[in-house]
């Protein structure tokens, strides 16, 4: 087979790749712009109203009947995407750095006690964490909503990664300078970790904004619905579903993940990849 | 690997821990210890206290024929879920991998999936499998065919299980990606050199090559399909119709929240409590040095 005729192949399968995985998010774009009754009735169009936008402030402002207004929603999901990466960032820089760069009682039982932790995702203890949580009060509360699930060990086993094979001349020459333990860390030690902590911070806002099941079971008021949580229970709706404003909530619960994804590609791609292996 | 240099003291090092160590303990090991125990007790008859009942919920459980079903489904579901989104994304990292004209756009438009949250993917395939609003769906009931994953389980679980598969390709290929970039020219160049043509040199140079990845990947699939999944099919079927799409993960939410039997769904989070930790340590035999040494 000659060489173009490889390419073309490889251009046709790829593309039909970059289709399938657009299409399904080109449909609810297209279908926010159009008319809900129209919609019910199956004529939904691949092709959208450009001149018809008005879903969104109607949703940005109002919500659909009953549910709170998307605005509020977005502000909930990313309050707490970005409390859990930074909080999970922050304990694991921490942890990481003690465990590499100290000696001191009980430093291997306290890096297996995290390690352990490693693989067992929150949805395999539902309900005695959320026992765990009504004993503390924190059911329908906003920490209660990301606390729990920065108890993770994945980013301190990062950190360690990283931390170890930061070179033993820094540090001489660091204790050399009269560095302490603290400043060492700070000026030198999360300066050079910042691939890392982009790497990490991307991966972690989009599993915080994509959190469904903790959000249901323990905030049930709907001043605290994400943005995820509040799309779910507008399609619950069987009778009389508003689709155009299911479809551009869609959108906009869509929207800052993949921006983040995108604007910092570059650093998440190779952070997941030599991260997680 | 140990560091030669270190800093002295031990108080602040401990400091340093102890936030990780405290959200470890209250949010990790206490539930943990919570559901065993609790998965060896059931309410008494009044409501008035536990009942200490040994093992009774893990046999009750084991001869249950709905939760047999349950696991048996599961089962079907990670196998699916697993081969379809690793299949397709190893084809596409295949071609990815190649040097052709704009491969850089194509990266990037098979990555950005990753971030759209289970849930969501399924209310994007209601758009098209919706047998009353779906691009698809609306069609195929008017060409007589009768889809509705309302109604018909096995329509229910291919639903889901696409949903599933679709969300989680775009993880998969940025790891088979840079397993096939880390494969050295030189070796492809040789087998090249060799004859190895297409195919063969596929199956014989590069797979080999990425096993690792692979069974990294066969680990992490399958701890998504079981676990992460919840939204997914949470969203679009709620486990139904019947119990035709029911996982684990779903059985345990259903009767501890909905149903209040704590004994029977903290027994159940225990048993997956167990089976993580066993793909994990079977992980880590084969693929662990990396992390602990």
């Amino acid at each position: 087979m000659a060489r173009q005729d490889r390419d073309w192949f490889a251009h046709a399968m790829l593309g039909l790749g970059v289709v399938l995985f657009a299409l399904p998010v080109w449909l609810v774009l297209a279908g926010s712009t159009q008319d809900s009754d129209a919609i019910a009735r199956g004529d939904l169009s691949l092709v959208p109203d450009l001149t018809n936008f008005s879903a969104y402030p109607r949703v940005l402002a109002h919500g659909t009947m009953g549910a709170q207004p998307v605005w509020h929603m977005l502000l909930v999901s990313l309050g707490m995407a970005l409390c859990i990466a930074g909080g999970k960032i922050a304990i694991s820089i921490l942890s990481a750095y003690a465990v590499v760069f100290f000696r001191f009682p009980f430093r291997k039982i306290a890096f297996w006690s995290i390690f352990v932790t490693l693989m067992l995702p929150v949805e395999v203890r539902i309900m005695p964490t959320y026992s765990v949580m009504a004993t503390f009060g924190l059911i329908n509360t906003f920490t209660g909503l990301w606390v729990p699930l920065i108890a993770s060990a994945t980013a301190t086993l990062l950190f360690r990664q990283v931390f170890v094979a930061i070179p033993d001349e820094l540090v001489e020459a660091a204790r050399m300078d009269g560095a302490g333990p603290l400043r060492f860390l700070k000026d030198i030690v999360i300066p050079v970790s910042g691939a890392n902590i982009a790497a990490l911070f991307v991966i972690l806002f989009v599993y915080g904004w994509n959190q469904y099941l903790w959000p249901l079971l323990v905030a049930t008021d709907p001043g605290l619905d994400t943005i995820v949580i509040g799309l779910v229970k507008m399609i619950g709706v069987e009778t009389q579903t508003d689709w155009s404003a299911v479809m551009a909530t869609a959108v906009l619960a869509l929207l800052p993940p993949v921006a983040v994804v995108l604007l910092m590609q570059r650093w998440f791609v190779a952070g997941l990849a030599e991260g997680e292996k | 690997m140990e560091r030669r240099t270190v800093f002295g003291g031990w108080l602040l090092p401990i400091l340093l821990v102890l936030p990780q160590l405290t959200l470890t303990g209250f949010f990790f090991y206490w539930p943990a210890a919570q559901a065993v125990w609790s998965s060896m007790t059931t309410q008494d008859a009044f409501g008035a206290g536990e009942v200490f009942v040994g093992l009774d919920n893990f046999s009750e459980l084991l001869a249950d024929p709905l939760y047999v079903a349950s696991v048996g489904r599961t089962v079907v579901f990670c196998v699916t879920v697993s081969a379809l989104a690793m299949g397709l994304a190893l084809a596409l990292a295949v071609f990815a991998d190649r040097e052709i004209r704009g491969k850089g756009a194509y990266r990037t438009l098979l990555i950005w999936p990753y971030a759209i949250a289970p849930a969501l993917s399924s209310i994007l395939f209601l758009f098209i499998l919706d047998p009353r609003v779906g691009m698809l769906g609306r069609p195929l009931n008017r060409m007589g065919i009768d889809w509705d994953y309302h109604l018909n389980g096995n329509q229910a679980l291919l639903t889901v299980v696409m949903a599933s598969a679709w969300k989680q390709v775009s993880y998969n290929f940025i790891f088979f990606l840079a397993g096939l970039q880390s494969i050295p020219r030189a070796v492809i160049e040789a087998a090249r050199m060799d004859g190895a043509k297409g195919w063969r040199r596929f199956r014989t140079i590069n797979f080999p090559l990425l096993a690792p990845t692979t069974f990294f990947l066969l680990v992490v699939n399958i701890v998504y399909a079981a676990f992460d999944t919840f939204g997914t099919i949470n969203a679009l079927t709620h486990g139904g119709p019947g119990k035709d799409t029911e996982t684990l993960v779903l059985k345990v939410y259903r009767d501890g929240f909905i149903n209040q039997d704590i004994g029977s769904s903290s027994a159940q989070s225990v048993i997956l409590m167990l089976g993580v930790i066993a793909i994990t340590a079977l992980q880590f035999r084969f693929m662990g040095k990396k992390v602990t040494e």
